[in-house]
């Protein structure tokens, strides 16, 4: 199934119908072009290639720019693959945040903050030493990280302290609350990863998006049959 | 105007904080009572106005058979259904805590005729609220 990219605008409270406040992420979704399709015979997998983000030409390299004017789409500044399993889409297929309905369940996928290097409390949750009965100086300390002579080592994967944060976050089952589409606006309920402004992943749950995509789109395509029939009658 | 504000004067209330502390407010509050909704009227002194944004809230005080109540009210919250500003009161702190300890007599407010931009009385929440869109 098909997906969103979007960019993260930030977080902010409303009310529902029922008079709770819901806390919502605002996120910019779309439109994103089908730049080009994968397909099983020549890439061995299906996938939706997306672009989303105008950006000038003289931001990127002449390769990456090529691949959009080749096929006379406006350059992106992400690009990115969906895996589906339809191969409806076309080249130049305009991906919106239309498709999505309130209360459509997502996953989005960002990039979270960086926190830099921090103990294990924060890292992993660890709980820490008794802040009396005779501890000193290592309140915080990860305590025992092995056993004894035997094994006589740490064993690889211990939790210990590092570097946390930016790294790829996947948070599941979000709701969507609304959308606005003159604006292109996704209001998600909930906290989604990464910080304000950067991008997004939003992956509807089900095919529904897909399959509303693809109605809406034959239904466009059949208007456009319409209109050509009807220009060829007046010819 | 960006995204998030365009988010919140949607959704937001079209409530307007048109009163000051020390001021004597009527607040209609929506209540559901199992399927029922009606009306109840909370009139007193707003004690405390915290300006923030959606989180926006009021805190109104009056005493009721002899008790102090106390209630805060989300100023974006669809509940809160329509405001009137009954009287204007002289006071010189922004947050009036001290109402707490006063009773009686001590705890009267003198009244002002305040002539400004702010005070213009009542406003009413549009009758339809936005809701989630769903096209």
């Amino acid at each position: 199934m098909s997906g969103l990219l979007a960019e993260k605008i930030g977080m902010t409270q409303v009310f529902d119908k029922n008079g709770d406040r819901v806390s919502v992420t605002v996120l910019k979704a779309g439109p994103c072009t089908v730049v080009t399709m994968k397909t099983r015979e020549k890439d061995g997998y299906r996938a939706v290639q997306l672009g989303f983000c105008e950006q000038k030409e003289k931001r990127v390299t002449k390769p990456y720019a090529g691949h959009f004017k080749k096929k006379n789409l406006p350059i992106a500044r992400y690009l990115k693959e969906f895996r589906t399993k339809s191969d409806q889409y076309t080249q130049g297929d305009l991906l919106t945040v239309a498709f999505l309905q309130a209360g459509d369940v997502i996953d989005v996928q960002g990039v979270s903050k960086g926190k830099g290097f921090q103990g294990v409390i924060k890292r992993h949750h660890f709980g820490g030493m008794p802040a009396s009965h005779g501890v000193s100086l290592s309140h915080r300390a990860p305590g025992s990280i092995g056993q004894r002579t035997w094994p006589g080592k740490v064993f690889k994967g211990k939790r210990m302290p590092g570097r946390m944060g930016y790294e790829k976050v996947t948070t599941k089952n979000l709701k969507v609350f609304a959308i606005e589409p003159e604006q292109n606006l996704l209001l998600v309920k909930g906290a989604v990863p990464g910080a304000n402004h950067s991008l997004i992943l939003v992956y509807p749950k089900g095919n529904e998006i897909e399959k509303r995509f693809l109605e809406g789109k034959q239904k466009a395509n059949k208007s456009e049959e319409k209109v050509e029939t009807q220009a060829k009658e007046q010819v | 105007m960006n995204a998030i504000q365009l988010i919140e004067q949607k959704y937001g209330s079209k409530h307007k904080v048109n009163f000051r502390a020390g001021d004597t407010v009527k607040v209609h509050v929506k209540i559901k009572e199992g399927e029922k909704e009606r009306v109840q009227i909370f009139e007193g002194v707003v004690i405390k106005i915290h300006n923030a944004g959606m989180r926006t809230s009021f805190t109104v005080r009056k005493i009721s058979y002899g008790v102090g109540v106390e209630r805060v009210f989300p100023l974006h919250s669809p509940s809160v259904n329509k405001l009137e500003l009954i009287s204007s009161g002289k006071v010189r702190r922004a947050k009036l805590y001290y109402m707490r300890e006063r009773f009686g007599r001590q705890a009267r407010i003198e009244t002002i005729e305040r002539d400004d931009s702010l005070a213009q009385g009542t406003t009413q929440a549009e009758p339809a609220q936005s809701e989630p869109t769903n096209p």
